[in-house]
C-alpha cells in the first residue's frame, strides 16, 4: 500500500528477514511431518530426507488410527478447546466490559486482582485443584479441563480486552444508551464487533496452550473416554521404546484442528484492522 | 416539542462539585446554546439533562415532567454527538431507524420515518452506505437524521461541528438552524465557539468553572455583559481589560488618563473596551504604542500597549491599513455608552 515511500532494497531486507524467521520457526513442523510419512528406517537414516517412493511408508498413520481411539482423542481436545475459548471470550468480554465502562468503588483494584493471573502459573496450584475436582467428582470429565482452562485463560482475556474496550468511542455507547439500547444489547451489538481484533488475538493465544496442554489431562483426565489427542499420543512414547513413526503421525494429524481455527481467527484479525484502517 | 426546565441543577463527583447550580427556563421551540471553554462543566451539564449523567441535586423538567430519575431513552430527546457516534457496522438507513426498532415500531413506519428524514436532509442516496463511506459532512447529517426521525421533545447538540473543516462548519450551522425552525423543536446546543452561539442561540448561557456567568440573547451578552468572564469570552478579538479606579463618572486608569464612562463607579474597576468602539481620534484620551497590525480585509487590528498600563491593548480599525502608513503611536476614543465597568473584587458588572 505504501510502496511508494520504500526503496526495493529495504523492502528486500525486511521480507529477507521475515522469511528466514519464518523458516526458522516452521523448521521443527516440517521435519515433523515430513518424517511422518517416512519408515522407521528412514527417519533415523536421514531425519532431513524428504519421504520419496522408495523411503514412502504410511505405518505411523495406521498404527495410530488403528491403536486406541483415535477419533475420540481428536473429538475430546476439540471439546475441551472449543468449550474454553467460548467461556474464555464471553467472561473475558464481559468483564472486560464492566472494568472499562463503569465507574465503581475498587475499579482498578479488581482490574489488577483479574489480571494478576498473568503472572502467577495456574500449576501451582494443581494439587488444590485436583483435590477440588475429586470432591465435586468432577475428575475424569471434560467439565474439569474446561473449567481449568477458562480460568486459566481468563487473566490474558480481560487484560488484553479491558484495553481494547477503553477505546471504543464513549459517545457510541452513550448513543446507544439514548436510542435505548440495554447495556447487554450495547456490549453484544456495538462493543463486541468493535474489539473483534482483539478478540481474534486473544483467541488465539488462548487455544494453543490448551490444545497442546498435556498437564491437566494427565491428571485431571486420564480415562480412555475422555483423554485429549496431546495425551493420547503419549501412549507411543514409552520409557525403553517409541513408536517414532506413530508419535510423529498423531503429532502431525494434531497440528490440523489447531492450524483451521487459527485461520479463522487470523481472517477475523486481518478484517479488523483492514477495517479499522479505512475507517 | 416541550419546555425544559432546569432548576438549581449541581453535579459533583465526589467531593469535587463540578456544576454549582444552574437554572433555566426553556420556552418550547427555543434555541439555547451552552458556550464556554473546555472543561466549564458544558458537556456535563447536557449529558445530565440527557440522562448519561446523574444529577446531584435539583429538578429537571421536560415538559410538566421532573424527569431526573428517567432513562436516557425514557426521556423523549435526541442527542447529537462531536464524533457522530454512528453505528459502523449498519447501514445509514439502519443507523436513523435503530431507535424506533428497539422501540418495536412497526417496520412500514421506521421505513416512512427514515424516508421523511432521509429527504429532509437530502441523504436519500446513501441510505444504503454504511458511515464509512461517508464525508463528514454527511456523516454529520445522519446523526442529525437519526435524531429526527425519533421526533423528540428536546434536541441535544454536543459540539457537532467541531470536527468539519471551517467551510462545512459555516453551512452545516445554516442547516442546523434551519432544521430547529422548521421542526420547532426545543434544543439545547453546546459548543465553545463564540460565533456559533451568537449565529445558533435564541438564548446563550455563558459558563465558567461551573458557573452559568449569564443567560441572556446573543446581543445582550454582547452588549451588556454580566461579568468579566462573559465579557470577554464573547466578541472576537476578546474585550480589552484594564485595572482603574472609579471616580464618578469617569475612570481613571494606572497610568493616570481619565475615560469618561456611563455609569457612577467609585473605588477599584476594571474597564472593558471592545476593540471595535475603539475610534481613531486625535484628541482622544487613551495613547497605543503600536507593535504590530494584522488586516483582515474588512478591518484591520492593531496590537500594541499603552505607557503606564500593564497588559495589551487591541483596536480594530475599519478598512484596511499597512503597517508602515500607521502612526507609532495612536490616539483613540471611546463613547461613555460603549464602555464596561466591572468591580474588581466580585468581577460583576456595575
Amino acid at each position: 500500500m505504501h510502496k511508494a515511500r520504500h526503496s526495493p532494497a529495504r523492502s528486500i531486507a525486511a521480507h529477507a528477514i521475515l522469511i528466514a524467521w519464518t523458516v526458522i520457526a516452521l523448521f521443527p513442523v516440517f521435519v515433523i511431518v515430513i518424517n511422518s510419512f517416512k519408515s522407521r528406517k528412514a527417519i533415523f537414516g536421514d531425519p532431513l530426507a524428504l519421504p520419496l517412493p522408495e523411503n514412502f511408508d504410511l505405518v505411523g498413520y495406521t498404527t495410530v488410527l488403528a491403536q486406541g481411539d483415535f477419533f475420540q482423542y481428536f473429538l475430546n481436545s476439540l471439546i475441551v478447546t472449543v468449550a474454553s475459548l467460548f467461556f474464555v471470550l464471553l467472561f473475558g468480554a464481559m468483564a472486560a466490559f464492566a472494568l472499562s465502562e463503569y465507574r465503581f468503588r475498587g475499579n482498578t483494584l479488581m482490574g489488577l486482582y483479574l489480571a494478576l493471573g498473568i503472572m502467577i502459573p495456574i500449576r501451582l496450584g494443581t494439587v488444590a485443584i485436583l483435590q477440588l475436582m475429586v470432591a465435586s467428582g468432577l475428575v475424569n470429565t471434560r467439565t474439569a479441563l474446561v473449567l481449568v482452562y477458562t480460568a486459566q485463560g481468563l487473566p490474558l482475556a480481560v487484560f488484553i480486552l479491558s484495553e481494547f474496550m477503553r477505546n471504543v468511542s464513549h459517545d457510541l455507547k452513550n448513543a446507544g444508551r439514548i436510542d435505548g439500547l440495554s447495556e447487554y444489547t450495547i456490549f453484544f451489538r456495538l462493543v463486541l464487533p468493535l474489539v473483534r481484533p482483539a478478540m481474534a488475538t486473544v483467541a488465539v493465544f488462548t487455544m494453543i496452550p490448551i490444545w497442546n496442554d498435556l498437564w491437566f489431562p494427565l491428571i485431571l483426565a486420564p480415562a480412555e473416554e475422555v483423554k485429549t489427542i496431546t495425551l493420547g499420543s503419549q501412549v507411543f512414547i514409552g520409557q525403553f521404546v517409541t513408536n517414532w513413526n506413530a508419535v510423529l503421525a498423531a503429532l502431525s494429524l494434531a497440528i490440523v484442528p489447531v492450524l483451521v481455527l487459527y485461520l479463522i481467527f487470523s481472517r477475523q484479525l486481518i478484517r479488523g484492522i483492514t477495517a479499522g484502517a479505512v475507517k | 416539542m416541550a419546555t425544559l426546565s432546569l432548576r438549581n441543577l449541581q453535579k459533583s463527583y465526589g467531593r469535587t462539585a463540578v456544576i454549582h447550580g444552574v437554572s433555566i427556563d426553556v420556552a418550547d421551540g427555543e434555541f439555547i446554546v451552552i458556550v464556554g471553554p473546555s472543561g466549564c462543566g458544558k458537556s456535563t451539564l447536557l449529558r445530565m439533562v440527557a440522562g448519561l449523567e446523574a444529577i446531584t441535586a435539583g429538578d429537571l423538567f421536560i415538559g410538566a415532567d421532573r424527569v431526573n430519575d428517567r432513562e436516557p431513552m425514557d426521556r423523549n430527546i435526541a442527542m447529537v454527538f462531536q464524533n457522530y457516534a454512528l453505528y459502523p457496522h449498519m447501514s445509514v438507513a439502519e443507523n436513523m431507524g435503530y431507535a424506533l426498532r428497539i422501540a418495536g415500531k412497526p417496520k412500514a413506519e421506521i421505513a416512512a420515518r427514515v424516508a421523511e428524514a432521509a429527504r429532509m436532509l437530502q441523504l436519500e442516496p446513501y441510505l444504503a452506505r454504511k458511515p464509512r463511506e461517508l464525508s463528514g459532512g454527511q456523516r454529520q447529517r445522519v446523526a442529525m437524521g437519526r435524531a429526527i426521525v425519533r421526533d423528540p421533545s428536546v434536541f441535544l447538540f454536543d459540539e457537532p461541528l467541531s470536527n468539519l473543516d471551517a467551510k462545512l462548519r459555516v453551512q452545516m450551522r445554516l442547516e442546523i438552524k434551519g432544521l430547529q425552525r422548521k421542526l420547532g423543536v426545543t434544543a439545547l446546543y453546546v459548543t465553545h465557539d463564540q460565533v456559533e452561539a451568537m449565529t445558533l442561540a435564541d438564548r446563550m448561557i455563558v459558563m465558567n468553572a461551573g458557573v452559568a456567568e449569564q443567560i441572556g440573547t446573543p446581543l445582550e451578552v454582547y452588549e451588556r455583559p454580566a461579568t468579566v468572564f462573559a465579557a470577554q469570552f464573547i466578541g472576537s478579538p476578546a474585550m480589552n481589560m484594564l485595572d482603574g479606579t472609579g471616580e464618578g463618572r469617569q475612570v481613571r486608569l494606572a497610568n493616570g488618563v481619565a475615560v469618561p464612562v456611563a455609569v457612577e463607579a467609585q473605588g477599584p474597576v476594571k474597564l472593558g473596551l471592545r476593540p471595535e468602539h475603539l475610534t481613531r481620534d486625535e484628541t482622544g484620551p487613551l495613547t497605543m504604542q503600536l507593535r504590530m497590525a494584522e488586516p483582515l480585509g474588512a478591518n484591520t487590528l492593531v496590537h500594541g500597549t499603552m505607557e503606564g498600563v500593564p497588559g495589551d491593548v487591541v483596536a480594530s480599525l475599519p478598512g484596511v491599513h499597512r503597517e508602515d502608513d500607521l502612526p507609532s503611536v495612536i490616539r483613540f476614543s471611546i463613547p461613555p455608552e460603549a464602555t464596561h465597568v466591572f468591580d474588581a473584587a466580585t468581577e460583576r458588572r456595575i
